[in-house]
């Protein structure tokens, strides 16, 4: 790597010191990019953006925010009428949090459809799967802040998971609370806590960036960069074309913050949280829902019924097993996959298995906003079999039994050959 | 897709023609007008998106429904003070003595500091009210209590390093620069008023 020289003499000095600016022209200017990058590439950008969103809107909501059973969601409601432009402030708050799940979710998908998480990128998915754990714990913590009737409950329902594990579920369910039920110190630290994750995930973005530029952007045809002809450099052709993905991501972010501000809410949570009555529908942000529907969908008596450990495991223990496995086996989601092609472009099996795992999930979250019986329980239960179906025992086996489409020599051969194809159509 | 990357592989191409012609390019002024505006719009969206940030510092609605402070001053007999709250500062309220308004009426304005008419001080000559911070440091003036000391000129004098003001609240001695300063107020009636 040599050290540019900068024709601005500031720049230089600076540069000469500290090779900032040396640092950003390899990181986000001439940094060598795919050149067949597709717009399902923007949303890991697009989630950086929100986050930092989140961070800001966040900082200004904790200037007026009072972290205590008795005025937390009275101090909401002076943001929302008291302070100038808190509404807007508290409503991109809100909406953010949505966007940031939808942009993360279509970031993993994404990942899972061009199989970016394969070598040498394993890593860089794994911090991905902890940079989502952490989003979920803070979402959590945060929808517990403003002190609602679903925040209350949610927070009880959540902190009671904890209670199945093996002899010290009660004591840990203590120390979450700092009490014997949620209370002021569980509301305190939770908002401690909800201030401080945000920042962690920051750090692990930077990991994951660390590790991104290792190896460099994936792409959609899941081939190796083989030469300059693959790449162009992402200033000004990816930030041209991030910029103009944010451009639209902001009209559906600010179209919801303006126009439909508690679309993703739940109308409950401006009722004040009393400990004495539980909303007749306990329901999760919407993110959550699939899998809150894998958590209800595992039956009391399973541990029973298939007689595995039944005295270690109490009953009830099963589903939550089951909700945490849901997203730890991701972790090794690149030892499940054994196909050597990336993209399922080119994989005829895996095209269909993705997308049917894709409508899976959209299932998943539908029976995670209904009452876990009847039909949707018994659906929930299908669905929740084929998730693990398809990581575990499907993602395997196709890779070795797969007949894969022959892949292209390089990306430019693709490029060109399809270019000159589509001019000779035209 | 393939449109996609076509697109892009044509960018680069017209890119790498513009840099090799080293701006000759007829499309430069296209260009540029292109980027100047894109930046001035961009620039003009931040500025406007940053604002409700700034304004979510200022004062909100609630503090400013506590801006002002009603006060019954009828129990102040003549020659008395009290110090009321007012933005979370001390407010002097002092039913003056025919003697006094003779003598901050009386006083000539080339003695002054900061030269002031006490008929511009007061909106009743017999009740002067006044914002009880020093204009030097913003310490409080003694000359509250019948207890304090008042000063050289029988008004109020702050401690922290000796400026004195006269029965006008006038600075007339000391580093302080400015008379003390005067809040809005109205009378609501005889016995009421209003402050801010």
């Amino acid at each position: 790597m040599s050290t540019p020289t900068w024709k601005n003499p500031i720049v230089q000095w600076v540069d000469h010191r500290l090779p900032i600016v040396t640092f950003l022209d390899h990181a986000i200017v001439k940094y060598p990019t795919p050149r067949n990058l597709n717009y399902w590439w923007n949303f890991g950008s697009l989630a950086g953006v929100i986050l930092v969103v989140m961070i800001g809107t966040g900082i200004m909501l904790a200037m007026n925010y009072v972290p205590h059973t008795s005025m937390a969601f009275d101090s909401v409601e002076r943001i929302m009428r008291d302070i100038n432009y808190g509404w807007l402030i508290r409503y991109l708050h809100v909406n953010g949090g949505s966007m940031f799940f939808i942009c993360v979710y279509i970031h993993i998908f994404r990942g899972m459809y061009y199989g970016s998480y394969k070598e040498p990128r394993e890593l860089l998915w794994i911090i991905g799967i902890f940079i989502f754990l952490a989003m979920m714990a803070t979402a959590f913590l945060g929808y517990v802040l403003p002190w609602g009737q679903m925040s209350f409950w949610g927070a009880t329902v959540i902190t009671n998971l904890f209670s199945v594990v093996p002899f010290f579920g009660e004591a840990i369910v203590q120390w979450l609370w700092g009490g014997f039920s949620v209370d002021n110190p569980t509301l305190n630290k939770f908002f401690s806590f909800h201030y401080l994750l945000p920042f962690i995930i920051f750090a692990l973005v930077f990991i994951h960036l660390w590790a991104l530029h290792t190896h460099k952007s994936s792409n959609p045809l899941g081939i190796e960069v083989q030469g300059d002809e693959d790449e162009i450099p992402f200033h000004p052709y990816y930030t041209a074309k991030d910029a103009y993905g944010f451009g639209v991501f902001l009209i559906v972010f600010l179209g919801f913050t303006f126009f439909a501000p508690n679309f993703f809410g739940e109308p409950d949570n401006y009722i004040e949280a009393n400990p004495l009555v539980t909303p007749t529908h306990i329901v999760p942000e919407w993110y959550f829902l699939p899998f809150y529907a894998i958590l209800r969908a595992v039956p009391d008596n399973f541990v029973d019924i298939w007689g595995i450990l039944p005295v270690i495991i109490p009953a009830k223990t099963a589903g939550v097993i089951a909700m945490f496995a849901s997203i730890l086996v991701l972790l090794v989601l690149p030892w499940l996959d054994t196909s050597k092609v990336r993209s399922a472009k080119f994989r005829p099996t895996y095209f269909w298995l993705f997308w049917l795992f894709f409508i899976d999930t959209i299932i998943l979250g539908y029976i995670g906003a209904k009452p876990a019986e009847g039909t949707f329980l018994l659906i929930g239960r299908l669905a929740t079999a084929y998730y693990f179906l398809h990581l575990v025992i499907f993602m395997p086996l196709v890779g070795k039994y797969e007949k894969t489409k022959p892949l292209p020599d390089s990306i430019s051969a693709a490029v060109t050959a399809g270019g000159s194809d589509a001019k000779e159509g035209s | 897709m393939l449109t996609g990357v076509k697109e892009e592989k044509g960018m680069a191409e017209t890119a790498s023609t513009a840099e090799g012609a080293g701006h000759e390019s007829p499309d430069d002024n296209k260009r540029d007008f292109l980027l100047y505006s894109t930046i001035a719009v961009g620039a003009a969206g931040t500025a406007m998106a940053v604002w409700p940030f700034i304004d979510a510092m200022n004062p909100s609605k609630d503090v400013l429904a506590l801006a002002s402070t009603e006060l019954d001053i009828s129990s102040i007999e003549e020659g008395q003070s009290i110090t009321a709250i007012w933005r979370g500062k001390p407010i002097f309220v002092r039913r003056r003595t025919a003697k006094e308004i003779e003598v901050a009426q009386a006083t000539e304005l080339k003695d002054l500091p900061d030269p002031e008419a006490d008929k511009d001080r007061v909106k009743k000559s017999q009740w002067l009210v006044m914002i009880g911070i020093c204009t030097h440091l913003g310490c409080i003036p003694l000359g509250q209590k019948s207890g304090d000391t008042k000063g050289e000129f029988g008004g109020w004098f702050c401690p922290c390093h000796g400026s004195h003001y006269d029965t006008s609240g006038r600075i007339r001695k000391g580093p302080a620069p400015k008379n003390l300063a005067i809040p809005p107020y109205k009378f609501i009636d005889d016995t009421n008023i209003l402050i801010g």
